[in-house]
């Protein structure tokens, strides 16, 4: 009868596995899409549970699309888009939580300070394929994309590529860190990456002779900038409206700015709401 | 035989049919997982290969999924390459640490190298990436030129990643062979090189040929190392200094943000994949059925 018995157990164990599924604390608001804007939902999150340890905030990755299409269709309570909206997804209620800065990154050795966004656009369409060309040594450039679908390099396309495409001969990093990385350790690569991560380990170029700052972003002056979207499909109520207004308050904007993004609450409010 | 004595037998039948259908059950469950994955992919897959046409999305040389091209043969030609010098410069190695393992190691050398070797088998795959990200790509980048990232440092990687899995299989067969066959070749006044060379190696040849095979099957599936030090490129190479994607490494580094097509594309990448090792394993088994 022992085989009986480890039936039973077994089923006891598959019993109890089960039923862990079933309870969840609490009201949850489910926050999805861009792994791009990730990061910084997730620091909210913290700080927002924190405040409200009664409810809580999960916080999820897909990208862009997946996030908006989640909102849409309910999965999620509110959808991240590190991507400007499409024509057919401006109906939803969104608003502008920060800007990001996308920086054009090389090695900390390579002497060039300053190129032009035609000069980048050609390093990437691969028409420049030397430094010497650019005046800096000479030697091949490295070319470094992030893979298709993300919402860095579709941000990257839509403001620097002009409708040009990116050179297939790229080499492809699927995240900001990876490409960061890489253009560390090599003199001859050129990256891009959401400016909140530039570091000293690289260089951060000039664009048409505009820093990439934080003050020039504001400003208006450095062009490459994409804004960061929250997404919710009808008027947000309840926990998704409180989670979003925190985003939206000082507070949270601070934290944001903290974090290296650029507030949007503080310069302008007319991007809040529509 | 007494009642008591059939009633036993019966009982005992009973067990050993609850037992055998117990683990029929399980060996169903391996069985069916199997088929609902294939299944799965089959259906994700298909319908986009049958939009794009099948001679376009093999031999289709443009990859932009958002805007309409499906192509992968330069991810054909980057698993075959990186795949191709994984063999040549692991092969070697493999078949003479087994031979010298299996005819020259004294017992106490063997029974410290063979788990040393299984070892290798079980340092997770990322491990041997960032390794290679570290170590071999920044070599490969000052003394060889390119941005480091490349053919051939995906194929060292993989390299001695099938080391195991060669050497432990090309020794067994070796091991396996009859006593008689090397004491013939010896008493016949070979030395003992010749035995190995002209005797042995060919009589364990179905097995060394399974385990090259089954090491090639390992290198294509392989995904986590690669996808960090082969660079990822959709170009075809020039040079084995460039960077080129495998047809693995595609699913893995795009399948984070995939949706629609584009997400049935990486399926359908899934089911190319699949065929080529599915051949793959079937010749390694027919070889060693041959025997």
């Amino acid at each position: 009868m022992k085989i009986r018995k480890i039936a039973i157990l077994l089923l006891a164990l598959c019993v109890g596995l089960l039923s862990g599924c079933g309870s969840r604390r609490g009201a949850a608001v489910i926050v999805a899409g861009s792994t791009s804007v990730q990061p910084y939902a997730e620091v909210l999150a913290e700080e927002y549970a924190l405040l409200h340890p009664e409810s809580v905030v999960d916080v999820q990755g897909g990208g862009s699309s997946a996030g908006i299409s989640a909102a849409v269709s309910g999965t999620a309570d509110i959808g991240m888009s590190s991507r400007a909206l499409h024509d057919s997804e401006l109906e939803l209620w969104n608003v502008v939580i920060a800007k990001d800065g996308l920086a054009v990154i090389i090695h900390p050795d390579n002497p060039l300070q300053n190129l032009t966004l035609e000069q980048v656009r050609c390093i990437y369409a691969a028409t420049i394929s030397n430094w010497g060309e650019l005046g800096g040594q000479e030697a091949e450039i490295h070319v470094i994309a992030r893979e298709e679908g993300s919402g860095t390099r579709n941000a990257f396309e839509d403001l620097a590529m002009a409708k040009v495409e990116i050179t297939p001969r790229a080499i492809v990093q699927d995240s900001n860190g990876a490409v960061r990385q890489l253009v560390s350790n090599d003199r001859n690569a050129i990256g891009f990456i959401s400016l909140g991560l530039v570091d000293h380990t690289v260089k951060a170029l000039e664009l048409d002779g505009v820093a990439p700052t934080w003050d020039n972003v504001m400003g208006g002056n450095y062009t490459l900038y994409r804004p960061f979207i929250f997404v919710v499909a009808g008027e947000p109520t309840g926990l998704a409206k409180q989670f979003i207004d925190y985003t939206l308050s000082t507070e949270g904007q601070q934290l944001l700015m903290h974090e290296g993004l650029i507030p949007t609450m503080m310069l302008a409010t007319e991007g809040a709401e529509q | 035989m007494s009642e008591e004595a059939i009633e036993t037998t019966n009982g005992l039948k009973a067990k050993k049919d609850v037992a055998g259908r117990v683990f029929f059950g399980l060996a169903l469950a391996s069985i069916g997982a199997l088929a609902l994955i294939t299944i799965f992919i089959l259906v994700q897959g298909m319908p986009l290969i049958a939009k794009v046409g099948v001679f376009d999305f093999i031999f289709g040389t443009k990859w932009a999924p958002l805007q309409g091209y499906f192509g992968i043969f330069p991810m054909i030609v980057g698993s075959v390459t990186v795949t191709l010098g994984a063999v040549i410069l692991g092969i070697p190695i493999s078949l003479c640490c087994s031979i010298f393992l299996a005819e020259f190691a004294p017992a106490t050398f063997r029974n410290a190298f063979r788990p040393a070797i299984q070892l290798l088998a079980g340092i997770p795959s990322v491990v041997y990436g960032f390794w290679g990200l570290l170590f071999v790509v920044p070599l490969i980048r000052d003394y060889l030129g390119g941005p480091g990232l490349s053919i051939l440092a995906g194929a060292i990687i993989l390299a001695i990643m099938i080391l195991p899995t060669v050497i432990s299989i090309s020794e067994v067969s070796i091991l396996a062979l009859p006593r008689q066959y090397k004491e013939g070749a010896l008493a016949l006044g070979m030395t003992h090189w010749q035995t190995i060379r002209s005797v042995q190696l060919p009589a364990a040849k179905s097995g060394i040929v399974a385990a090259i095979i089954l090491g090639i099957g390992r290198a294509i599936g392989e995904t986590m190392a690669v996808i960090m030090v082969l660079g990822n490129a959709v170009a075809l190479p020039r040079s084995i200094l460039d960077p080129v994607r495998t047809l693995t490494t595609n699913i893995g580094i795009e399948m984070g943000y995939a949706t629609g097509d584009h997400q049935q594309a990486l399926f359908a990448t899934g089911i190319v994949l699949f065929l080529i090792i599915m051949v793959l394993n079937a010749t390694a088994q027919y070889i060693v059925r041959r025997k």
